[in-house]
């Protein structure tokens, strides 16, 4: 919180402060996460929020399942070819302001699962705020990237939301390597068989 | 232990053993009937798996695709290994379905995987990849990697979302 | 009161106008991760339901013909993730099924203890969500806890507390101590207080049972014909069980029993599950009084496994040998043969079919997942049921969606 210097005439429990703060204040001492699990991470951030680490502790606990209450989406687990347009449509429906935390190797940058199918890294087709690193991160380890995510909303965070309106390019490394590239020109093409084409949203 | 060799001169099957699994080849135009043998008669009532093999890379293969039947007997825990070897350009079998309702997303994951066609099958659709993918991905001439499906989606930026 | 399954329209005519359909996920907390079912209703009742799954498919079975023996157990963790040393237990069964290696003495037991550990590990998650799903938050909290405290003790034995790729071919990466060996004594001792515990929230509780008894009932003939193993096959009175059946590991040695139930039903199968987690703390408590000295690994000139690091550093001979296994040609010699090998896994029977050629990695590594099979189930038992209960149902078939989709 900025706490601006004190107005003569003011009673003692009046305090200035900005608006754009008080509402980061507010904003980023209630998160309430959508939890996309998929796969092992989010076994871990069940255990996260049960007993023994408590993620009530840092007002995060309010794990609701319907985009539409939701301000904090944590992307757990590996997304694969079929899932990154649910994903996608999950997040347009996550009213503003929001953000998004990507945890663990696969949901970073694919991990281990360098396949055909999986994704590699969802920050190439939505905006991420933060990464967690870890196969799976251990429950501190997201606790701690939940911290930072407090800390950068307090201090980011516009009343208005304007922050997110400079970020016009996708965050992740460029779609299509210059690998792939060659390796896709290079394979032999099995008679009536072309590149997969993906449901527009 | 079931005795293999009535078996074997009804239906021409070769028979191996290595490390106590029990397997047999059988030509695939008699798979159906050696299957139905099997469980009617011999009490294989039980069907673990079926899986197939693309022998394209496989030194000393003969031919392309080795579709695979593990069956067992619930009563005797004995186990049988049915395989049967088919080939391009259009690797058709009968369904086992019939037979063992188990085989119904088996039998799917082949196709799915292998492109390999079970005819009879009651609903044969993709189950694991989009309906709209048109390759057999664990068939040895589909890259690791893909041929960059993955990829292939439209990005939304923090801006415009 | 539990409602009888009885249709009011039957499944053979679907298109009748007030029937609705429903989507259910893939993103929905009820389906644990990523599975859809399209569920045809008539007001509440569920005339037809079509599962898509898919949503979780990341080409394990690809990468396993890319990746050597060793290598691909970091992989197959990520199977079962409720029970990842039970999927590296399993796949290296199969691997030295494939190339004749006998384990030594202590490896088995160490693998044993390993392995029922997984299975209470399984299934208190199991038996907690379900009860979750129903509206019991206590009793995954309770469970939770108790699978923290077996997180610790495989993070003793093998430096990481979820994935652990802990074994490797031939033996494990590094043999334990007489500290976890009393980590896991103290574990089972106080278990049984919490099981207790969560017993009484739940096995008489009128909800609970009202909300699972005589749901999804699974005859037993059912379960045979649709290829179900483990505990839904058990609840449905299949007596077999690849412990007692086809002994692996130090099974022969333990003194166990193979719970089955009659009633084939939400609730059968959550009664296997609790019991069954009371049978495996008995086989820990067995084999851990029990576990012998001795070598963990085989013998270093199979050339299967690694010699010990101070051989490698300190002598000529290690080090030659460190690298022959590493490097190609001169490792273990792997038979042109193709083979089946299954363990009991919590779940079921979770088998492979490995495809050898000349050199470590695999030419095809099939799993026989069970979740896959017992989720085809699913369509067949809830006809007929409440919307309600379809979240149940989920729950008591235990579908783990990186195994079901792999």
């Amino acid at each position: 919180m900025v706490d601006l210097p004190k107005q003569p005439g003011l009673p003692d429990n009046v305090f200035m402060t900005r608006l754009d703060a008080a509402a980061s204040w507010a904003r980023s001492n209630s998160l309430w996460p959508m939890p996309f699990a998929t796969a092992c991470c989010g076994i871990e951030l069940m255990a996260t929020a049960s007993s023994r680490f408590d993620l009530a502790r840092f007002g995060a606990e309010v794990m609701r399942f319907s985009p539409r209450q939701c301000d904090l989406m944590i992307v757990a687990g590996r997304v694969v070819m079929k899932m990154l347009p649910v994903l996608q449509r999950i997040w347009l429906q996550m009213p503003e302001p929001k953000w998004c935390i990507s945890m663990g190797a696969c949901a970073c940058s694919g991990g281990v699962f360098d396949t055909y199918a999986v994704v590699q890294g969802v920050d190439r087709f939505i905006p991420v705020d933060l990464y967690v690193p870890g196969c799976p991160p251990r429950p501190e380890q997201l606790i701690a990237a939940l911290i930072e995510m407090q800390d950068k909303i307090m201090k980011t965070g516009t009343f208005q939301g304007s922050e997110f309106s400079g970020r016009t390019e996708a965050t992740g490394p460029i779609p299509l390597e210059l690998e792939e590239i060659r390796r896709s020109r290079e394979a032999k093409l099995v008679d009536g068989l072309d590149i997969f084409q993906p449901p527009k949203l | 232990m079931l005795d293999l060799q009535p078996l074997i001169e009804k239906f021409g099957l070769t028979q191996s053993e290595f490390r106590g699994n029990r397997r047999v080849v059988v030509a695939a135009d008699r798979v159906y009937s050696l299957l139905e043998t099997l469980k009617n008669s011999h009490g294989f009532n039980m069907l673990i798996d079926v899986t197939c093999v693309d022998y394209l890379e496989y030194e000393g293969a003969t031919d392309r695709f080795g579709v695979v039947y593990c069956l067992l007997n619930m009563s005797t825990g004995d186990r049988l290994i049915v395989k049967t070897l088919i080939n391009d350009p259009t690797p058709t079998l009968p369904t086992v379905t019939t037979l063992w309702m188990g085989a119904d997303w088996m039998e799917r994951e082949v196709y799915d995987m292998f492109g390999i066609t079970f005819t009879g099958h009651h609903d044969l659709r993709r189950i694991l990849m989009p309906d709209e993918f048109s390759a057999f991905p664990l068939r040895k001439d589909y890259p690791l990697k893909g041929r960059g499906e993955r990829h292939n989606f439209p990005v939304i930026t923090r801006s415009e979302s | 009161m539990p409602l009888t399954a009885s249709p009011t329209t039957t499944p053979d005519a679907p298109d009748q106008e007030y029937l609705w359909t429903l989507n259910f996920g893939p993103q929905h907390p009820a389906t644990h991760t990523t599975l859809r079912l399209v569920l045809t209703l008539d007001g509440e009742r569920v005339v037809n339901s079509v599962p898509h799954i898919g949503y979780l498919h990341s080409g394990f079975e690809k990468l396993g013909e890319h990746l050597d023996f060793n290598q691909y157990v970091t992989i197959v963790d990520r199977m079962n993730y409720l029970s990842p040393l039970a999927n590296e237990i399993s796949w290296h069964h199969a691997v030295e099924k494939l190339l004749n290696i006998e384990l030594t003495p202590r490896c088995k037991y160490l693998r044993t203890i390993l392995a029922e550990l997984m299975r209470l590990h399984d299934h208190l998650l199991n038996c907690g969500t379900s009860a979750l799903d129903l509206g019991a938050f206590t009793a995954f909290l309770y469970f939770f806890e108790q699978r923290e405290l077996i997180y610790d003790i495989v993070e003793y034995a093998s430096g990481q507390r979820f994935h652990t790729s802990y074994t490797r071919v031939g033996g494990v990466m590094f043999d334990v101590n007489n500290d976890w060996v009393e980590k896991v004594r103290s574990f089972t001792k106080q278990f049984r207080k919490t099981h207790d515990e969560v017993h009484r929230l739940l096995t008489r509780n009128r909800i609970f049972m009202d909300r699972t008894k005589g749901i999804g009932v699974l005859s037993k003939e059912q379960a045979i014909n649709l290829s179900c193993t483990g505990p839904v096959a058990r609840a449905s009175g299949v007596v077999r069980d690849l412990r007692k059946d086809e002994p692996y590991l130090a099974y022969k040695d333990l003194d166990f029993k193979v719970i089955c139930s009659q009633g084939g039903d939400c609730y059968a199968r959550y009664l296997v599950r609790m019991q069954e987690m009371i049978e495996s703390v008995q086989i820990i408590e067995q084999a851990i009084e029990n576990i012998p000295a001795g070598p963990v690994n085989v013998d270093v000139g199979s050339h299967v496994v690694l010699p010990a690091k101070p051989a490698v550093y300190r002598s000529i001979e290690g080090l030659i040998q460190h690298f022959e296994v590493n490097m190609p040609n001169k490792g273990y010699e792997v038979p042109h043969e193709e083979i089946y090998a299954a363990t009991e896994s919590p779940n079921g029977e979770l088998g492979f079919y490995i495809v050898g050629q000349d050199s470590t990695r695999a030419y095809r590594a099939r799993t026989r997942p069970p979740s896959y099979i017992h989720f085809a189930v699913f369509p067949h038992i809830i006809k007929g049921h409440m919307l309600s209960d379809v979240v149940a149902v989920l729950g008591s078939l235990n579908i783990i969606a990186a195994e079901l989709d792999r």
